[in-house]
């Protein structure tokens, strides 16, 4: 009813070539803006933003940085965890070495470290597709997280193996380490997750997301359009873990506080690919759906029986809670092969002519 | 329909590309043996020939997905023992294929775009802007590919997905992101393949245009005898790997090897 494009004509083609062409839609964005940027920093509890919201944003960053190699590029991998962890022990290094320098510019610094590693462990991507892919990608897992257990170097030599999070400031306000409050830290998430997206968005939208498409859905044709597969996979590599980096730097620095080798093991990869599959591949709406789906619905249902006042046991709810969520990703899974982004564009689509549906 | 082809062989002449003794063969199998046809400047050049004559395996030579184990390529006075995709592309080769090759999951508008790539030169820095310079770039290209999508008449499916639509529109839209390239070589896998008669009227058209306005030198694989007689210059016919015959459509016609290819012969 309300979702109509009647009457918003396009004068030119930069109109029409916008990211969001419907008013609509943009409106919608807004809202959503301020609601992230205003409402939940005022009126949300502790709780949700240290461990709802902050956590989200940087899963979505991830799947965001997986999306850009496996939704966009069709390149399979299952080496997000080891991309994150190399930006996560990136930062912690360069932190340490130069704490003089803002601690934001080295989470994103940090993002160029994994970017560097994700193009080395993406050279095979030229020869191997699909599975025999995401295997060569496993391997850089396993050697990854190899590396964060076994090179004292890393985590300068402490004891415990684990790497804790100095307090930086930035403009005098704590946003890590023990002293920062959630508040500053989600707003520092929130702030880098928003722009990366953004970018993200105008990658994917211009020349270069379509070579990877193009890549994706028919490289033989791609070739014949002089489009050459190495670079363009390459890309696509180095941007994903650049993505990944960041995120991981982010987890471990404005999420957790400090984190051992086993934070960025194998289940954190498959983690962000499911958030990928069932959020949607080749989305950036899809990969915050997806993180949504798998972090904050579990959250949302362990919260209900007991803000419904029903006595039900801790340890029944922590089940409920699995085979609630393992149902919902089965049916939407059967619903919409595609994820939720693309129900999400078939509702828009029933919106549009609604209520006559042709 | 002898007058306009007389128009077109005066200005024609130079050869755009030739290929020479080329052999290809993939283990034993020999797909093409010792072939050699040159294709002039302007023209249109038909290869025909039976099922498994090595048609597409000899358009495949020329953009350089198969390499020859013999023989040489010329393109534009350059000779080459064997082309690259990359290569082909840059130099102004575009391509259809037999079954559609478009990229499935993007819109019309998407696919005749990666046709302009090649074209498009700010980077990584500029599109993650998209902004000032990468978005002047972008709409200079998008209005070239209105250009392009005003001429096949497919306005109305601009933004809709390839993989829905029908299967003669595909072949519509694959044609359009060959042109994309502005190729002065176009190589056409049976363009026509499946269609019924108006959409081939149609198609037919569309070539005829290309290279009568456009100057666009066309190089097609197809089957429809009728179709190849009215529209080529010249025909060069394979059979088996080998060439039988190279000439205009009349002689190629009277051709008693092609005759026999065709019909089959007494034994």
């Amino acid at each position: 009813m309300f979702y109509r494009e009647t009457g918003q004509f396009k004068q030119n083609y930069a109109a029409d070539s916008a990211v969001f062409p419907i008013l609509q839609d943009r409106y919608g964005l807004a809202i959503i803006m301020v609601i992230a940027f205003v409402a939940i920093p005022m009126f949300g509890s502790e709780f949700l933003l240290a461990s709802v919201m902050i956590p989200f944003l940087i899963l979505s960053l991830g799947a965001i940085g997986l999306n850009i190699l496996v939704g966009y590029t069709g390149l399979l991998s299952l080496g997000t965890a080891g991309f994150m962890g190399v930006g996560a022990y990136a930062a912690y290094k360069l932190s340490t070495m130069f704490p003089q320098v803002n601690i934001l510019v080295w989470i994103l610094c940090s993002g160029f470290f994994a970017a560097g590693i994700g193009v080395i462990f993406g050279l095979p991507s030229l020869r191997i597709k699909g599975f025999y892919l995401a295997v060569a990608t496993l391997a850089a897992q396993f050697f990854l997280q190899w590396c964060f257990v076994r090179v004292a170097w890393l985590y300068n030599y402490n004891p415990s193996g684990a790497i804790e999070v100095p307090g930086r400031t930035l403009f005098g306000i704590a946003i890590t380490g023990p002293m920062a409050t959630p508040v500053n830290r989600y707003y520092v998430v929130l702030g880098v997750v928003v722009v990366m997206t953004l970018i993200a968005s105008n990658i994917v939208h211009g020349r270069i997301g379509r070579t990877w498409m193009a890549v994706r859905d028919m490289d033989i044709a791609a070739q014949l359009m002089g489009i050459r597969l190495l670079p363009a996979k390459l890309l696509a590599f180095a941007v994903s873990s650049f993505y990944c980096g960041v995120a991981g730097a982010l987890m471990v620095f404005l999420w957790l506080g400090a984190a051992e080798p086993s934070a960025f093991d194998i289940k954190l990869s498959f983690l962000l690919l499911f958030m990928v599959i069932i959020g949607g591949l080749g989305s950036l709406i899809g990969s915050f759906m997806g993180a949504a789906l798998i972090h904050i619905l579990p959250i949302f249902i362990r919260a209900l029986p007991e803000s419904l006042g029903l006595p039900v046991a801790a340890a029944t709810v922590e089940h409920l809670t699995y085979l609630i969520v393992g149902a919902l990703i089965i049916f939407f899974l059967i619903v919409e092969p595609h994820g939720l982004a693309r129900l999400w564009q078939i509702t828009k689509q029933k919106l549009r002519v609604w209520p006559f549906p042709y | 329909m002898s007058g306009p082809k007389d128009a077109v062989g005066e200005t024609m002449g130079e050869t755009l590309l030739a290929v020479d003794g080329v052999s290809l063969g993939f283990g034993g199998v020999k797909a093409i043996t010792d072939v050699s046809f040159d294709i002039r400047k302007g023209e249109i050049r038909a290869i025909i020939g039976p099922n498994g004559a090595g048609k597409t395996s000899m358009l495949n030579v020329i953009n350089g997905f198969y390499h020859p184990q013999q023989g040489r390529i010329t393109y534009k006075g350059q000779t080459r023992s064997r082309m690259r995709p990359y290569q082909a592309a840059s130099q102004g080769i575009a391509r259809t294929f037999q079954n559609v090759a478009l990229f499935r999951g993007m819109s019309t508008l998407d696919n005749i775009m990666v046709g302009r790539t090649l074209r498009m030169h700010r980077g990584l820095f500029w599109q993650m802007l998209r902004f000032g310079p990468a978005m002047r770039e972008e709409i200079d290209h998008r209005r070239h590919v209105e250009d392009i999508i005003d001429f096949l008449q497919i306005e109305a499916i601009r933004k809709t997905p390839v993989g829905k639509l029908p299967y003669g529109l595909q072949k519509r839209v694959e044609l359009g992101r060959a042109l994309a390239m502005e190729p002065e070589l176009l190589l056409l896998d049976e363009p026509m393949a499946g269609m019924n008669m108006e959409e081939k009227e149609d198609m037919c058209r569309y070539i005829l245009d290309l290279n009568r306005h456009f100057g666009t030198t066309i190089a097609l694989i197809e089957h429809d005898i009728g179709v190849v007689m009215d529209l080529s210059d010249r025909v060069v016919v394979l059979e088996y790997g080998h060439k039988i015959a190279d000439g205009t459509p009349e002689e190629v016609k009277a051709d008693p090897k092609v005759i026999d290819a065709y019909l089959g012969v007494g034994h």
